[in-house]
């Protein structure tokens, strides 16, 4: 019992981080824009909330911080793909090289230097039972990113708000001569998708390796990514997708820390084996037949008015 | 006074070659400036990480093997993404040419000969076309991302040489060391200059960057990679099948990654090493970019690549600048650069207050 | 009573181009007036300002009476100006009541949007399932939308731009008729269009348009169609010069039971066509946009290979399996409708874009390697037996007006002396100059011995051109006839999906 809770708890932690990122990501490039720069603002979100709670201890402060951190640098992307209209594709992939210098830069007097854990958000009392743990006993990350599975459903199917953002992600010509602000619109999916990385960078310190550590974040930004091709653009299935991914990780660590079936493969084996299931879980969704159809038809696309 | 962008007639040819040397230049004087206002000395980073590699020739080796296989990689990628295909998994790629080489190399422990060498690049470079081979297939056959797949490759490769040099592949003699034997003395690339570190990588890179200017400025195949990634459907119709053409991009950017990667292992490291993925093969996306996607350009932008690379090292050494510092004047480098880009297709005009509120 | 709009000394500059120059005229309460001219001759821009994309630099527009500044579409909107766009608006992957409450500027509750919508669908006849993804809609289904979503906002003036080049005769007609309610109620409509014949069959009044200056306001039901076309156009008209009387030779296209996959999700594939084109013959494929000509195409120049070798052949010759460049070494040349991306490349030189076809009939290529020197001649000389207006080979395509890219294309791919030409609109968006050029050009090779195939949306270019027409209607071919004995109604029919006589004269609208 107590082992699987165990489990459950990590499985919780990472899977949280990806979860948020995808969603932010989600977002983003349900309005058209594809930024490859997740990688990049989570090491910014996750520097930036690391200093904070290393100087004062207020964790909801540093996830605050990761937040606009990871919303600055979403701006620089923003600026050169909406703005001057440069290539997408190459424009996150300068963002995450940046992001990754950056954040070692900033980081680098930080090294070895611990912070404490983000605490449960309920009191101790609520989540005494080990079922009761089950529900109570997270930090605000977890319950915020199952809030905002719902919310941006919400958003993206029952508001206004939502459909012209997926009106802009679909044909960005035609929303541009209805009226609608392309860029505006655009900017502000950039921005979103930047707190929402910034914050899942912040989670790294704060829920799973209490210190500073240069490339902590490890490729789950991209793997971030992946999960939004895999979910089709849907929040929920993100969701399935991100606690997927967080079991295989939980089965490295539990296959790094020895001991048990687990460890008779090679740990290195274990630790690829998150990429691994990426490629795997992209081929598998590619062999649906509907694959690609819910991709929003300019991902990826600068915008230019045609007249 | 407020500016407005106006779409050139023509594409202009001198904003293709002055933005380049314009974000180097930018990247400098806006590098001083934060660095300097965030605590360091921002004009002797400047100084130490663009000038300092260039005026002491005593570095000048160093700039040549570290230019050479960002330019084998990097003329790889000028040709996968003029095609549109965005391998972004050339350190895999190049570490698996690494790892096969490496193979070759223990295999023939001990043996002698010139064939060593010889069929260690040519399993290195066969090495790297296989590993580009898998997001090639996938991308071809089930319209997967090459970017995810390659990258994924990637994270993937870096745990095969943990893995290698922990259990099979570990030195008998290395008292514990993750690391392979050091490779005997056929297995190891000759220095062409006595007395120096100057490796045969270093032409071998330029002779590279020259072949590949010719076939992607003369022959059908550099027009069909032009064509592919220009207009997609025009290529259609003009008979250049867009499968082949993926197929094609990913194999010649993996083979050169794996003939970096096994120039690597051989020259500089000489064993298998965990320390053997050096990133080269992501700054040699910048490299790309920044050269332009032009073969000849990559030669120019792997040496300034080279050049921050050597005086990061310096600035670390001569003004404590943190090692990061050189990834963060790397990155501004390809910001500037895509900033840039507009010019190409835009020129910026000032319009008068009453013209502006018509552009609106 | 006050002038619903009108327009005082309209002027509008692009670089290099004075899109509209002192540009005055006005639309009364009710009124079907009609904005004529030929491609870029500055119909699109004055519209455009009109309904706030773009702003005038000098120039007024009233209101009503009132001076007014136009920001946006939005505020184009607000003052009760409609527009229906050449190019639809819409977003395939929504559904047709999310399109309309995309274009509504105030939030309404679905439901109540709904409501309102089938209450305007039912008064003027536009039927239509909210809850239907526009992706499997028909064009004229798209046109509705539009339509719908205009009339939701009790427009005071409707401006249509060339809204009758994706539909049959027969929605036209249809069209016409809800035009005219709305205009009996009060509406204004502002319609643009190139068509004669239309204009003077619905127009009250009719501005002219020619290289952004007004030329003349007219009563369309006063002049005859030769009298507006020579004011649009600035010349005496050119007629199509053909050589005597011509007799067809051998067969020399053949097509038997041609069919498609279907490729994409909204794509039409084309089932069991079968026609045969002989020497010297201009066959004419009519249809309305969407029903399977761009496969066809791609069937035919190769982009789509076949499973049946049989199912392509040139004098007895079997190309189904061939790519494009297996077909053209046998001298079966195309031209897709889409110039920019798909016939050329917009960021090459037009010697690069001459490469892209020319090559291996012309012998560009040599081991590998391209001849430049080649490439460049060939297309000088395209550029000069053609008459395209560019600065030389080393143009790049995307710097040629629409009209000379076209006459460029099809330069390049005529002087390769093709036995077959396929070509798809011909001169969609092409001046009248460049387009008699064009056709002039294929009149003349289909004299030299050549077969050709011309699929085109344009009746009128159809029946000017060709010997033999067929339609293509859902993907299947109708069976092919003599030109000459064939009326508009006919055609218009097939177009329509209605075939035989029997069935054709129960669909003859009530």
């Amino acid at each position: 019992m107590d082992l699987t809770l165990a489990i459950l708890v990590t499985v919780v932690g990472a899977s949280t981080p990806i979860l948020i990122a995808a969603l932010g990501e989600l977002v983003v490039e349900r309005s058209g824009v594809l930024n490859l720069g997740v990688e990049g603002m989570m090491l910014i979100g996750a520097i930036a909330g690391f200093v904070v709670q290393f100087h004062t201890g207020n964790p909801y402060l540093a996830l605050l911080c990761g937040a606009l951190a990871g919303t600055a640098s979403s701006l620089i992307f923003g600026f050169l793909t909406l703005s001057l209209s440069a290539n997408q594709t190459a424009t996150g992939l300068a963002l995450t090289i940046f992001g990754t210098g950056f954040s070692a830069l900033a980081g680098s007097s930080y090294s070895a230097r611990p912070v404490t854990l983000m605490p449960p958000l309920f009191p101790a009392e609520m989540a005494s039972h080990p079922l009761a743990k089950v529900v109570f006993g997270y930090s605000f990350p977890i319950y915020f990113s199952f809030i905002m599975v719902v919310a941006i459903w919400y958003f993206l199917h029952r508001t206004r708000a939502g459909l012209i953002l997926r009106a802009v992600g679909e044909n960005d010509q035609s929303a541009h001569s209805i009226g609608y602000s392309v860029i505006g619109v655009r900017y502000l999916a950039v921005m979103f998708g930047g707190a929402m990385a910034g914050i899942a960078g912040a989670c790294f310190p704060l829920l799973l390796t209490p210190q500073w550590a240069e490339r902590m974040t490890a490729g789950r930004g991209w793997i971030a990514v992946a999960l939004v091709v895999f979910a089709s653009w849907k929040p929920f299935r993100l969701l399935a997708g991100a606690y997927l991914f967080g079991l295989v990780m939980t089965m490295e660590l539990y296959a790094k820390a020895g001991g048990g079936p687990l460890s008779v493969i090679p740990s290195e084996l274990w630790a690829a084996l998150p990429y691994l299931a990426t490629v795997a879980v992209l081929v598998l969704i590619s062999l649906r037949r509907d694959a690609s159809t819910n991709a929003p038809a300019c991902l990826g696309k600068p915008f230019l008015p045609a007249n | 006074m407020q500016f407005r962008l106006e779409k050139r007639r023509e594409p202009s040819q001198v904003m293709v070659y002055f933005t380049p040397f314009a974000a180097v230049v930018l990247t400098m004087v806006i590098g001083a400036l934060i660095f300097s206002l965030i605590g360091y000395d921002g004009v002797g980073a400047v100084r130490e990480i663009f000038l300092t590699p260039l005026t002491n020739a005593y570095k000048w080796q160093d700039l040549g093997i570290k230019a050479a296989p960002l330019i084998i990689i990097g003329v790889g990628l000028s040709i996968a993404y003029r095609a549109n295909v965005w391998n972004i998994g050339a350190e895999g790629q190049y570490v698996i040419g690494g790892v096969a080489g490496t193979g070759v190399a223990l295999l023939t422990y001990g043996m002698t000969g010139w064939w060593v060498l010889p069929l260690m690049v040519i399993a290195g470079i066969l090495g790297g076309m296989a590993y580009a081979a898998i997001p090639a297939l996938l991308k071809t056959r089930l319209n997967v991302n090459e970017i995810l797949t390659s990258l994924m490759l990637t994270y993937a490769s870096v745990q095969l040489i943990y893995f290698l040099i922990r259990a099979p592949w570990k030195d008998p003699m290395g008292m514990g060391f993750p690391q392979t034997r050091l490779f005997s003395e056929a297995a190891r690339l000759p220095t062409i200059i006595p007395g120096t570190i100057v490796h045969l990588g270093v032409p071998i890179a330029v002779l590279v960057g020259l072949v590949a200017w010719f076939i992607m400025s003369r022959s059908l195949f550099g027009y069909r990679m032009r064509v592919v990634g220009a207009a997609p459907q025009a290529a259609r119709y003009g008979g250049f099948s867009e499968n082949k053409t993926i197929w094609m991009a990913m194999l010649v950017s993996g083979a050169l990654a794996g003939l970096a990667g096994v120039l690597e292992v051989a020259g500089p490291f000489q064993r298998l090493v965990p320390g053997f993925p050096t990133n080269y093969g992501f700054t040699a996306i910048i490299v790309a970019f920044l050269g332009r996607l032009n073969p000849l350009g990559v030669i120019i932008a792997g040496v300034v690549l080279a050049i921050t690379f050597v005086g990061g090292e310096v600035a670390q050494t001569t003004i404590g600048l943190p090692d990061a510092a050189t990834g963060i004047f790397q990155a501004m480098m390809l910001f500037f650069l895509l900033a840039g880009d507009i010019l190409i297709k835009y020129r910026i005009r000032r319009v008068g207050v009453q013209q502006t509120a018509g552009a609106a | 009573m006050p002038h619903r709009l009108e327009l005082t000394g309209i002027t509008k500059r692009f670089p290099g181009v004075l899109a509209n120059d002192n540009v005055s005229f006005a639309v009364r309460p009710g009124e079907i007036h009609a904005l004529l001219g030929e491609n870029g001759a500055g119909k699109s821009t004055l519209v455009k300002m009109i309904y706030g994309i773009m702003q005038p630099d000098a120039g007024e527009i009233r209101w009503d009476g009132v001076p007014v500044v136009v920001p946006n579409p939005k505020a184009a909107r607000k003052l009760g100006i409609g527009m229906v766009f050449q190019h639809f608006s819409l977003f395939e992957a929504l559904t047709v009541l999310e399109n309309i409450a995309l274009g509504m500027d105030s939030k309404i509750p679905s439901r109540d949007l709904e409501a309102r919508i089938r209450q305007v669908m039912s008064t003027y006849g536009l039927l239509l399932d909210p809850h239907r993804t526009v992706a499997t809609l028909s064009v004229g289904e798209r046109q509705r939308i539009e339509i719908v979503r205009a009339l939701l906002l009790d427009p005071k003036l409707l401006i249509m731009d060339e809204p009758t080049s994706v539909l049959t005769p027969q929605e036209v007609e249809q069209l016409f008729e809800v035009l005219r309610k709305l205009a009996a109620q009060g509406c204004s409509i502002l319609y643009i269009s190139h068509k004669l014949h239309e204009i003077k069959a619905l127009c009250d009044t009719a501005t002219i348009l020619r290289g952004g200056k007004l030329v003349d306001t007219c009563d369309p039901r006063q002049e005859t169609s030769r009298s507006m076309a020579e004011k649009m156009i600035g010349a005496g008209l050119k007629d199509i010069v053909r050589v005597g009387e011509r007799t067809l030779g051998a067969a020399k296209l053949v097509v038997s039971r041609l069919s498609t996959h279907k490729a994409g999700h909204f794509d039409v594939p084309v089932s069991d066509v079968s026609f045969t084109v002989r020497s010297g013959e201009i066959f004419g494929i009519a249809g309305v946009a969407g029903n399977g000509q761009n496969a066809l195409l791609d069937a035919l120049s190769g982009e789509i290979r076949s499973d049946d070798k049989e199912a392509v052949s040139l004098d007895g010759y079997p190309l189904g399996l061939l790519d494009t460049t297996g077909r053209r070494k046998r001298g079966l040349c195309a031209v897709p409708e889409e110039r920019n991306g798909h016939a050329a490349v917009s960021d090459f030189t037009l010697s690069d874009n001459s490469v892209l076809t020319a090559r291996d009939r012309l012998g560009m290529v040599m081991l590998g390697l391209i001849n430049s020197g080649a490439a460049k001649t060939y297309t000088g000389k395209v550029i000069a037996d053609f008459a395209v207006k560019a600065l030389g080979p080393a143009s790049t395509a995307g710097s040629l007006s629409g009209g000379n890219l076209q006459k460029y294309i099809m330069g390049r791919e005529i002087l390769q002396k093709p036995s077959v030409l396929v070509v798809s609109q011909p001169t969609w968006g092409v001046d009248a100059g460049a387009a008699a050029a064009i056709h002039q050009a294929l009149v003349d090779l289909a004299a030299a011995g050549s077969a050709i195939v011309v699929i085109s949306q344009d009746l009128d270019e159809l029946r000017a051109l060709c010997d033999t027409l067929a339609v293509i209607n859902m993907g299947r071919l109708s069976q092919p006839r003599p030109a000459g004995e064939v009326s508009v109604e006919e055609i218009g029919l097939l177009m329509g999906g209605v075939h035989g006589a029997a069935e054709a004269h129960d669909a003859v609208p009530a």
